[in-house]
């Protein structure tokens, strides 16, 4: 299942994840290439946002979750999920945007910058660099450049996405994990983070779940497809879709269920 | 649902378009009487407990207006029902409240805080929390009595304004921390979610967050907690408030070094309610209307606390949205 010859950030080694005693994620292997899209899909309840959320260590926050197997992070082999790794270290390298917008009932500048002060920066002038920066990179800059102090919740719902995505983007994380990011949004709003998805694998290695398959077509790279905690195929995107070769993946893909 | 009288029933027969609105609006007209009369009914009620409070008011305000005048305020009691005034009473209070917010809301917070965001769910939490629920229900004069026990003699802080500072901290404490408890589980768990993905400790996102975001509510119970506590008498009485006191506590500042002190919280007091109680006891028609006169002062600082409540409530909720 490894469809790739390009440098990898991450690889994923038979990782199993458990809610109490409720097997969620089974035994899944899977390669992650740098500075490519990899899309995890697959009808509700099959495991991938589990997976995705195992990235960060988001799972740690819920009593009773176990997980085994590897995700080593390249280059320097440091197994997200090992339990000797502080998962706050993890949080600090591993970005995620959430599935509907979260930003802090503050300012907008003061979402931009809250990674860096977590991280103990107090110079001004730095904060401020680093703030445009980030909203640059999320294509938002030109729209609050002069509000910057207003309130995160002025903005609609997708400048809200693209704040949360700009906030993740400041703290220049190795891997961003976008979970449903456009799930809560209009159409058009949709299409600006799609563009913004796809130009910020310049910089950052990206993991997406999606519920939208058009979606996972016109963005990423790789595609892994998921059913009931498993890994079913995993591939190039064009070969997933159009050339499935598990017959589960062939259905999905097609609309037969979902 | 069979002592009910039915409400007339859709004709089935009635097949005819005609017919069958007639009949639909019939029914509609028959269950819209037992709307109206549930419309009634709760604006008895609500008239009802209103004209009560007002009644009890307007009545203590009647009794007492003749007594409002600044000397009021300015004199100690005295054996003469025309010359006594609330002075030691309403420093009293204002000292005891002072004592009483400085312990129990950073406690209750603090309590509140560590039971939502820390605590394990597990048995001994639960057990912790209930517990919390039934000290909110525990008599106050049962408080006093432990802290006669506890603060007065095992302490050996007398029956001063420390010990009915403390006792009073203590009858909050499960009001304050309930409130706190209900405006931290208000905030969406996507803020915190949002907070750790970027690295927060759980310290970070309990300060930096959960707390700024909470303090509308936290503050609103708070206030709310130290206006009953205000009109707390019986576990003052129980821990030997006394009933007549001429003097004021000790000034904590001074012109002399050290400037500062602490004496006062060593000093005896007594307290608006205790006051009023004590005029009440006395056979004299004209005591009478000092203790409404002191009553309406009461009522005012209550009424007064709860109107800050609701003005600290609109000032963080327009501050805070999502």
């Amino acid at each position: 299942m490894h469809p790739s010859t390009n440098p990898l950030k991450a690889r994923v080694q038979n990782v199993n994840f458990f809610y109490g005693t409720n097997h969620v994620v089974k035994n899944v292997s899977m390669d992650i290439e740098q500075n490519k899209i990899t899309a995890l899909i697959g009808p509700s309840g099959c495991g991938k946002t589990t997976l995705l959320r195992c990235f960060n260590r988001m799972h740690d926050l819920t009593p009773a979750t176990r997980y085994e197997g590897a995700i080593t992070l390249y280059p320097d082999n440091t197994n997200l999920i090992g339990t000797s790794v502080d998962p706050i270290e993890i949080r600090m390298r591993v970005g995620m945007v959430f599935q509907k917008p979260n930003p802090f009932p503050k300012s907008i500048f003061e979402n931009v910058v809250y990674g860096l002060r977590v991280r103990g920066e107090k110079n001004r002038a730095l904060l401020e660099e680093q703030a445009e920066k980030a909203l640059r990179g999320s294509a938002l800059w030109n729209e609050v450049k002069d509000r910057l102090g207003k309130p995160a919740y002025d903005l609609s719902g997708g400048q809200q996405q693209r704040l949360c995505i700009a906030r993740a983007l400041a703290v220049e994380p190795e891997i961003l994990l976008f979970d449903e990011p456009t799930s809560a949004l209009d159409p058009i709003a949709t299409r600006a983070i799609e563009e913004l998805v796809a130009e910020i694998k310049q910089r950052v290695t990206i993991l997406i779940v999606t519920h939208n398959m058009q979606q996972a077509q016109r963005i990423s790279d790789s595609t892994a497809f998921m059913y009931l905690g498993n890994l079913i195929e995993f591939a190039r995107t064009e070969d997933l879709f159009h050339r499935p070769q598990n017959k589960l993946t062939a259905d999905y893909v097609s609309g037969q269920f979902g | 649902m069979s002592n009910v009288p039915s409400p007339a029933p859709l004709n089935a027969s009635a097949l005819t378009p005609e017919g069958m609105l007639s009949g639909m609006r019939a029914n509609i007209r028959s269950r819209k009487v037992f709307d109206g009369l549930f419309g009634v009914v709760a604006i008895l009620a609500l008239l009802v407990s209103i004209l009560a409070l007002v009644g009890l008011f307007v009545n203590l305000a009647l009794q007492g207006s003749e007594r409002i005048r600044p000397e009021f305020f300015l004199s100690f009691p005295s054996r003469n029902p025309f010359e006594a005034g609330i002075l030691s009473a309403w420093v009293g209070s204002l000292v005891v409240m002072f004592v009483t917010a400085l312990v129990g809301i950073p406690l209750g917070i603090a309590a509140g805080l560590y039971l939502e965001e820390y605590a394990p769910k597990n048995t001994v939490t639960n057990f912790i929390e209930i517990n919390i629920m039934n000290l909110a229900g525990v008599p106050s004069i049962v408080y006093g009595l432990m802290a006669l026990g506890l603060f007065v003699y095992k302490f050996q802080f007398g029956q001063s304004v420390l010990s009915a500072g403390l006792t009073l901290a203590l009858l909050t404490l499960p009001i304050v921390i309930t409130a706190t408890r209900e405006a931290i589980r208000t905030i969406p768990n996507a803020m915190r979610e949002a907070a750790y993905a970027l690295g927060a400790t759980r310290w970070e996102v309990t300060s930096h967050h959960v707390l700024p975001y909470s303090m509308g509510g936290i503050l609103t119970g708070t206030v709310i907690a130290l206006s009953r506590a205000i009109g707390e008498t019986a576990p003052l009485i129980t821990i030997g408030a006394l009933t007549f006191i001429a003097f004021l506590p000790t000034p904590p500042v001074s012109t002399e070094a050290p400037y500062l002190s602490f004496q006062w919280i060593w000093d005896a007091f007594t307290v608006l309610p205790i006051q009023m109680f004590n005029w009440v006891s006395r056979p004299q028609e004209e005591f009478q209307k000092n203790a409404a006169a002191a009553g309406v002062i009461l009522m005012f600082m209550t009424l007064a606390m709860n109107g800050v409540a609701i003005w600290l409530r609109a000032r963080y909720r327009s501050r805070v949205k999502w």
